[in-house]
Formats: structure tokens, sequence, C-alpha cells
């Protein structure tokens, strides 16, 4: 429970990150919430050689309102966001996304640009992002979200590039996020987020592939008229997801359809 | 003196202001100047030979103070790891342990190599520059497989894989009551393996001091004169050359009992580096290597009438031992003689096998045996009832023990002490509203919906114990308990008692008994426990609902010899014949004159001062020891309510109750707190938690609190608690133990209420953990 000898830098502008990210070389790694990589590096299964520490970085924590966008600074701790009046009233599925993410002490020290980053197949605003063509937005560039996440903990970022912001559309219809685990705090077995959005739904799983999974064709069967139970039943169509502990892959897709269902149903407020 | 009562009054535990604010003293917490820190390389396979190991890079790494393998340990330490008898007094096979490998490794995190260096971090480098070749060899992981001839041998030079195969009683003594049967049912019943994850992993710090041949070892033990005894006895020392200081212990339900490898190497690392030294095992290092509950199967059949009536059992047990004999690994056997449960039958016939794996041993774990023996024949009284069509109430009102029975000799010769298990029975059924349940599970099997009741009506042996039946048990040393009240000149007392508290509360109810005794106020009564170098020259430690039942009762008793003395002494100073003079509420006075009278205080004071009576010593102190007749048997009944998602599978426990009876109560609170937290273990048991190793490789896959899925609070529902009380007539405070009740209570109860759930889907039978995915799988192929 000790980690590897590692270099540690504190950055004050994202220009200085990106330039200690240079310097530091591919074995550099971004410290923000820390609570995905402190636990790695503990267990020794990552030996990064550089920490930079951008938590000093003051203008990355912001949620701003801008137009028809939702602009979360890639700092925003979870419990920023779930709080977050401007959240709730703009994209409230966001603010139950984040109020899910593991237990308080990572809720109040996570944070947004992390999650997206480390790009875990089991965390929640990856699909959020996804199903919502939101964009990531780093100090060099704008990714949108379906060219983000390459794989499993493998993103689009370049090596001195950070997440700065992500930028979500404006949605607060109908809307829904079921996140099925064993204890409160875990990640999620299968997790899916429905959201009504100009006239459509958008469908969006979690855990059930190496990266995020839009559940297209659960999204036409919808347009079509299908009813939310027909419909989920296309949500595990394409799927190949791993087994693991809690869950073998035909137990994952069972639970896509039957979750993705659900979240249809409780987000137009019927069980 | 004011009036005290303080027995039964729920008073806060004394210990928790410390606790929780961050103030207690953990082994971690005490750091000795000059500390050189141990870090141990362990094999990351769970079966191989050890090639070569070479540790130049590692003696070159900064800090490094010295890198050991196991030949710079042989000429410094002794003998194997101790194997008690405990239930099985003769084995087949019991492997030769070394703390440190040598040739063989035969679990994944046997260590093999020690570093020690001048900080944690230093070490645990330098650890990583060891390399280590291995040869693999094939890892026995299943238990079945395992005792087929031509299996592969956990340990290769071992004659096979049995280290034990021993039958209580054969198959004859039941062929009456099978013949006579209407029906009989069979079922496999799996324990999975448990991790103890106390929240204090275990830590040992050490200093030899080598002029004096003084070792002082700090550690987190729930038995540190046993720790003394076997470390000692090592190392080549006298008893009394080494201390042993546990102070507070955050957690340990059994895994804390025993010996380990660390606890013979770090104080002969501190020998041979002539300086402190010390190490804090990490949580994956615990979960790895600290010894694992439960892992056992049983086959079980059982004969019973037409009516319900219970007739016959056949039971047998495997035990995964794992790689070594655990120290007390041979308790789990308990379970065959405790298979009964609180029912009447014509005979059981019983054999416990323990088979040697490439895991790590296991060793008792909070009710040890007896939460196996409860889910065995839990489970299988309601398949009975179930073939019956019966109420599962009905069948156990028509099997119990009944009150006028007790004492009451069961099939093995154990004398149950007391009992009015119909009692506790009634009190639950109304606590949880069970014939609204009923009525509310017709209305939901209607609509589709899963929703189960399940019973455990369990009871316990507990209190270990009388010297007749445990003194062969362990090879010699009677599992009895010391008690030492010394009593200060101006009236305060101290109280030492062999046993140790991990997490009891002990500091709070000891001092609640000897303040109501000698009439003194509780806040002048201190308990100290947890270092050799104090109190008595032996005590047995904190572990099977021991402590109050055997170590308070011997407290009472130094207690009363005190009042003795201080008897003969106020009679002195009355004035008054002994015989005339009466103790009450702290007071000596003479019968029928009670303002012709002396405070505890004065006589306290008095007995170290001059003009005693004729051959009386100075000082009011007492040894006691109490080597109780019997062992004590608490009981209850306990009631889940589940229901299962008809989608997901995922079961949901809504609603639980409990009544235990548990004899005399000294602290509610702390009763109730045990109660609880005994309950949520065994709810982990039954749904969440599982040991999972590689089953060909012999990888651990749970070795973190991620994979390994404790519950929190937050999966647990409220619990609703109510009390039946039968004393014990085994000791003078009438009491029993109750630190392991809820868990050897609870999983029965869950697995009960989940088969009862899924009865309308023909399932009769699921193993623990009851996991959604397992669940659904078995109700999908229930439906097809």
């Amino acid at each position: 429970m000790i980690p590897a000898a590692f270099e540690y830098a504190r950055a004050s502008s994202v220009e200085e990150a990106s330039k200690l990210l240079k310097k530091f070389g591919e074995d550099a790694k971004v410290l923000a919430g820390g609570h995905s990589l402190i636990p790695l590096m503990r267990l020794r299964l990552a030996q990064p050689a550089a920490l930079i520490d951008i938590n000093g970085i003051k203008e990355l924590d912001h949620i701003k309102e801008d137009g028809q966008k939702l602009r979360v600074g890639a700092l925003t701790r979870h419990v920023t966001i779930h709080n977050s009046a401007v959240v709730k009233a703009k994209l409230p599925l966001l603010a139950e996304i984040a109020s899910e993410v593991g237990d308080n002490q990572v809720r109040n020290m996570g944070t947004m640009g992390g999650v997206i980053a480390h790009a875990d197949a089991a965390g929640d605003y990856p699909t959020l992002a996804l199903m919502l063509d939101a964009d990531i937005v780093t100090n060099q560039r704008t990714i949108p979200a379906r060219d983000f996440f390459k794989d499993l903990f493998t993103t689009a970022l370049g090596p001195d590039e950070v997440v700065t912001e992500v930028v979500f559309p404006v949605a607060n219809g109908p809307h829904k996020y079921v996140k099925f685990r064993r204890r409160l705090f875990d990640w999620a077995i299968v997790g899916v987020a429905a959201q009504k959005m100009n006239g459509g739904w958008r469908i969006g799983l979690t855990n059930v592939g190496p990266t995020p999974v839009r559940a297209n064709a659960v999204e036409e069967a919808l347009q079509k008229g299908a009813k939310a139970e027909e419909a989920a039943q296309h949500a595990s169509d394409g799927l190949d997801p791993a087994g693991d502990l809690r869950a073998s892959p035909e137990y994952k897709k069972h639970l896509a359809r039957v979750l993705t269902k659900r979240a249809i149903n409780q987000a137009e407020g019927h069980q | 003196m004011a009036v005290t009562q303080l027995v039964g009054a729920k008073i806060h535990r004394r210990e928790d202001p410390r606790l929780i604010t961050g103030h207690g003293h953990y082994v971690d917490d005490l750091t000795r100047q000059g500390t050189a820190y141990a870090h141990f390389v362990r094999s990351p396979l769970a079966h191989a030979r050890i090639k070569s190991i070479d540790i130049t890079d590692a003696s070159k790494s900064p800090g490094v103070v010295g890198v050991y393998t196991a030949r710079d340990f042989k000429g410094l330490l002794a003998g194997t790891h101790p194997a008690a008898p405990a239930f099985v007094a003769e084995k087949k096979f019991v492997p030769e342990r070394f703390p440190i490998a040598e040739k063989e490794v035969t679990y994944q995190g046997e260590i093999v190599a020690a570093v020690l260096a001048e900080t944690k971090s230093q070490a645990a480098d330098a650890a990583n520059l060891i390399q280590v070749e291995y040869q693999d060899l094939p890892a026995v992981m299943d238990l079945e497989k395992a005792l087929q001839k031509g299996s592969p041998k956990s340990h290769v030079d071992g004659p096979d894989n049995v280290c034990w195969d021993f039958t209580y009683t054969g198959p004859e003594i039941t062929e009456a009551a099978f013949k006579e049967a209407d029906v009989v049912v069979k079922e496999r019943i799996l324990q999975n393996r448990l991790a103890p994850v106390p929240m204090e992993p275990r830590g040992v710090s050490a200093d030899y001091e080598g002029f004096d041949k003084k070792l002082t070892i700090w550690m987190s033990s729930q038995n540190p004169h046993f720790i003394r005894l076997f470390v000692s006895g090592a190392m080549g020392l006298k008893e009394s050359q080494v201390r042993v200081v546990s102070p507070d212990v955050g957690g340990g339900f059994g895994s804390k009992i025993s010996p380990y490898p660390e606890d013979y190497l770090v104080p002969t690392l501190s020998r041979i580096a002539e300086r402190p030294v010390k190490w804090t095992e990490t949580r994956t290092e615990s979960i790895q290597n600290a010894t694992h509950g439960r892992g056992q199967f049983y086959d079980c059949e059982v004969a019973a009438k037409k009516d319900g009536t219970l007739l016959g059992m056949r039971v047998v047990q495997y035990v995964d031992v794992g790689a070594y004999h655990g120290t007390f690994g041979a308790f789990q056997p308990v379970a065959c003689l405790m298979a009964g449960g609180a029912y009447k039958w014509k005979g059981i016939s019983a054999r416990t096998v323990g088979v040697l794996t490439n895991r790590v041993p296991t060793d008792p774990y909070r009710g040890a045996g007896r939460p196996e023996a409860t889910h065995l024949v839990e489970r299988m009284v309601d398949l009975v009832a179930l073939e019956l069509k019966m109420d599962p109430v009905a069948i156990r009102r028509k099997n119990f023990i009944q009150p006028e029975d007790f004492p009451f000799t069961q099939n093995f010769g154990l004398v149950v002490d007391s009992g009015d298990y119909d009692k506790a029975l009634d009190k639950a059924l109304q606590l949880i509203g069970y014939d609204e349940l009923r009525k509310k599970q017709a209305e939901l099997r209607k609509q589709g919906r899963y929703m189960g009741i399940g019973f455990s009506t369990w009871i316990e042996l507990c209190g270990f114990g009388p010297s007749a039946a445990t003194a062969p048990a362990t090879g010699g040393i009677a599992l009895v308990e010391s008690a030492q009240v010394r009593v200060t000149p101006t009236g305060s007392v101290i109280v030492y008692t062999g046993t140790h508290s991990h997490g009891q509360g002990h500091e709070t109810t000891f001092p609640q008994i000897v303040a109501d005794q000698l009439g003194v106020p509780y806040e002048s009564v201190e308990l100290r426990h947890g270092d050799t170098a104090e109190g008595t020259a032996f005590g047995y430690g904190t572990y099977g609902s021991r402590s109050l039942a055997v170590g308070g009762v011997a407290i009472s008793k130094a207690a009363g010899k005190v009042i003795d003395k201080g008897k003969k002494l106020a009679a002195h100073m009355l004035e008054a014949a002994e015989e005339d003079v009466v103790f009450e509420h702290g007071s000596f006075h003479v019968k029928g004159s009670p303002d012709k009278s002396k405070a505890f205080g004065e006589v306290a004071f008095a007995s170290y001062g001059m003009n005693l009576p004729e051959g009386m010593e100075q000082g009011l102190e007492a040894v006691a020891y109490f080597d109780p007749p019997n062992l004590v048997w608490p009981f209850g009944t306990h009631i889940a309510v589940v229901e299962i998602d008809a989608e997901t599978g995922a079961p949901l426990l809504t609603k639980y109750a409990a009544v235990d009876d548990c004899g005399n109560i000294i602290n509610p609170m702390i009763v109730d707190g045990q109660i609880h937290g005994g309950i949520v273990q065994a709810i982990a048991q039954a749904l969440y938690e599982e040991v999972v190793y590689d089953e060909d490789s012999g990888q651990l896959k749970t070795g973190t609190l991620i994979d390994y899925s404790m519950p929190t609070a937050n999966e647990i529902p409220t619990i609703l608690l109510d009390k039946t009380i039968t004393p014990s007539p085994t000791n003078d405070l009438g009491v029993k133990g109750i630190g392991e009740a809820g868990t050897i209570a609870a999983s029965a109860a869950v697995i009960n209420a989940i088969c009862d759930a899924l009865s309308p889907l023909g399932i009769k039978h699921v193993d623990m953990p009851a996991s959604p995915d397992k669940l659904w799988k078995m109700m999908k192929e229930a439906r097809n």
C-alpha cells in the first residue's frame, strides 16, 4: 500500500500543467481528485514517474450556463455538480448521476475531468457525455465524446493534453439513471441513462463494454413508436461485455435490457 | 454510599470517546526510537518450488538494513507452527510449517523473504528488487478433486491432501431413524470462504534487548498470553523474558487468535538487527494472509416422519483447511457436534474431513463452526417442512427441546444448560408480524412477486471453557480464566483480566460488575488487559463468546475474595464476630446494627495500616481463576424478510427481527451492539462476501475491498431487537455469551427467506452468497 517513488509538481495554470506533462513525458499523470489514481498507485498497479497536481487551477472548477450548453470545468467535484442549482435546472440527469458516484469521500474529491480522462468502463459521466454528444474540451482542441473514448482506460488525449471542460447540451426533459450495483458505493455492474430531448430519446449504457455505449437501436425503436419494453429488448444488440466477479456476460446483457426498460419508464414517471 | 445498580444499565462505552475521536492506541500508533521497518516478499504463486532468490540488487537499495531469507532464520527459530487438537484428536497429515518458506510455497502470499529498511517506503522499494525464481506446481483448489486418488498434492512431499478424516458417530447410529422415516431429504450445503477484514489490520512491533535478553512485542492480538507462550518457545526464550502488549485492538473476529509467521519473524528480525522492528499489514495483505473463515461444504441427509417429527441426520463435513493446519483450524468440526440445533433427534451420525489445499489456512471466524451448524440444520429442517408442506414454525415447535428437558444431554453428550425456545420464537413472530406477512406474501405471489420469510431458531454453545473439555483440545492448557482485583489504599480498584477486548467493551462491562459488587463508584474501577506484564500469570484471551461467561465470572470471584478479607478486617475494626458482619451497598456493618459500620474505602485504607487481625497480611487484593462446570448455551429466533426482484434476481432484505437470549445482561447497549454487528456479518456471508481464488491458478481474485464485497450500513435494514432472559445455571452471574450470536443465527434466516421466496419456482436450496447474478440464473433455469 505504499506507492513507488514519483515526482510531484503543482501546476498553477493549464499552460503550466501542459508544460510539466511535456517535461515528464508519457509516464506523467494528472492528479485531480485522485480517487482512482491513488488506489492504483498504492497497489503499484500504476507507477507514474510524475504527478502533475492541477488542484490549484481554480478556473477549472466551474459550472457555466452558455445558451443551450452547460459547461462543466474539469476540476468540478461531484458534490458541487450534484448540489448545483444550474445543473439541476439545465441538466438534472447530470446532478442525479453525480449524486450516485462512489461514496461521500469520492464525491467530495472526485472530479468531472478525472472521470472523463480516466475512462473507466464503469465510469458514469462518460455514458452521459457519449449519449448527449457532449464535447470534451482540452487545452489544445475540442473532441466530440464519440471520438474521445477509444478503449478501456484509453482516450484520444495526447501526452501533454489536459481536459479543461466538458460541454453538455441543455436537457431538462424526462430523464433517469438506473445504476445497478450491490453496495451503494460500488461501481455500476450495469448502468443505463435515459434522457428525452428534442422529441427523441437518448439512451446510454455503462459497463457493458470497454467504452460507454449508446443504445442506438433502442433510440430508433422508440422513435418508431415502440413501447419501452419492446424497445429495451434492443439494448443488448451488438454488446459483447466481459464477465467479472459480479456478473456474467449474459447477465450484463440481460441487465442492459431490464434497466433500459426501467430507465425509460421511470423517466416518464411510471414504474 | 449511594445504592448502585450498574449491572443491567445502558452505560455508554467508556472506550468510545477515545476510539471515535482518533485517540486510541493501536500498534501502528506506537513507534520506538530507532525503529527499522519490515516488508515481506510474498509468493505470487499458489504452489511452486523456490529455485533461487537473488537479493543482490535489493541489498544495495537505499536505506536497506538487511535482506533475509529462510536460512537466516533457521538457527533462530525452532519448531513448527502450533496446531491444536481442538475437536479432532487424530490427524492424518499436518504439514510442517516454518514462518518463512525455503523450498516450496504453498499459497499465494506465503513469505519468502524479508527486507528491513530505515523507512517503510525504502523497504517496499527494495522488496520489489528481490528476484525469486519459481518453478510452478499444480495448485490444489477443489476439495473433491483433492481427495481423489492421483490428485496433485498441496505439499509435494505429503502423502496426500487429507489433513484429517474423523468420524464422531458412524452411520449405524442413524440406521433405525432412517428405517422409520416417511421422508428423507438430502442436500449439499456450501459455506463460502470469508475474509475477516478487521478495521485494524494486523501489526507487529518488536524490541529485543540483547543485553538483558528481554523481548517486548506490541501486536494486535486477541490472545497476548498464548502468543507469548508460542513465540518465547520458538525463539528459545523463557516466557518470563517475553512481554506481549496488545493495546487497542480494532477488531479480530477470530483472525487474531492464532500466531502468524510475522509474529515470529518480526521479533527475530529485531534480534538480528539489534534494533526495534515494526511491520504493519496492508489491507490487501490482510485479505490475502489473515486466516479465512468457513470454506466448507456439507453433505446432509435428514429422516423425518410424515407429521414432521425429526428422526435422524447424517452429516459429512468437508473443511478446506488451506495450505497449513490453522492453529485452531480443527475447531470448525464443532459444527458436527452442534448439527442437531435446537431439536431432539434419535440419532445423528457425523464425520469431518479436513482437506489441504493451496489457499491461505482457515481458522475460527466469528461463530466458528456454530454458524455452519445452524445454517445446515435450519436449512435441512426447512427442506423437510417444504417436503411435508408444513409451516416452518410448526415443524420447529414440534421438535424443540422443551423447557422441562433442561439440562438436556444432546446426541454428542454435550449438556445444554437451559433454554425456552418457544418463548423466543413467540416473541419474534409478534415482533415481525408473522401472520400479516404471510397474508402479504400470498398477495404478492398473485402479482408474480417473490417475497419470502426465513427462520433461524438458533442455539449456541460458548464460553470456552471447562478444563475437562478444553485442556485436551489445546494440548494441555485449560481455557479457564483468571482475574486479579486490587484495591488501592484510597479505595479505587484496578481489575486485571486475562481476556482481551478487541471491540467488546470490556472496559465498561467489567467495571460495572465490580462497582456493583464492591459498592464503589463506577468511575473508581479501572480495567487493565492486553499486557502480559500485568495481572495474573496467564490469561486466555477473547474468542468463543467467553469473556463474560468465564472472565467476568473470574472477576466476580476475585471481588468476592476481596470482600471476604474485608469482612474479616471490618469485624476486627467493629469488634464484632466475622459471621455477624454483613456487606451491603459498599459498607460492612454488624447484623441488626446498620449504624455500626465501616465503608469499603475505610476498610481498604485500614488494610494498608497497622493493627490488623492476627495473622492477616497487609493489602486488599485477590486473584481468582474460574473453571466453568459447563459451557453456556444462548439461543433465540431470527426472522428475515426478503423480496427478490423478479427481473434482475437482486435480493432485497426488507425486514429483520431478532429475539435473543444470553441470560442475564450486564449492559444492554453493548449486547444490542454485538447482536447488530453479528447479524450484519452473517448477512454479509449470506448475500455479499466470498473470497474467490482462480480455480486453476490459485490466484486470489478478491484482494481489495472493491472486489471483496463487504457491505456497509447502507445495505442493511433497520434490525428489530428484543430478548428473553433465561439465566445460565452454569455460573453465578447467570450470563451467557452474545458476541457471536448474531453471526451464528442470521445467515440461515436470510437464506431460508430467499428459498421461501423462490419456492413457487420449485427452487429448494440456494447457496451463499446469494448474489443477484446467481439468483437470476437459478430463476431463469427454473422457469425454463
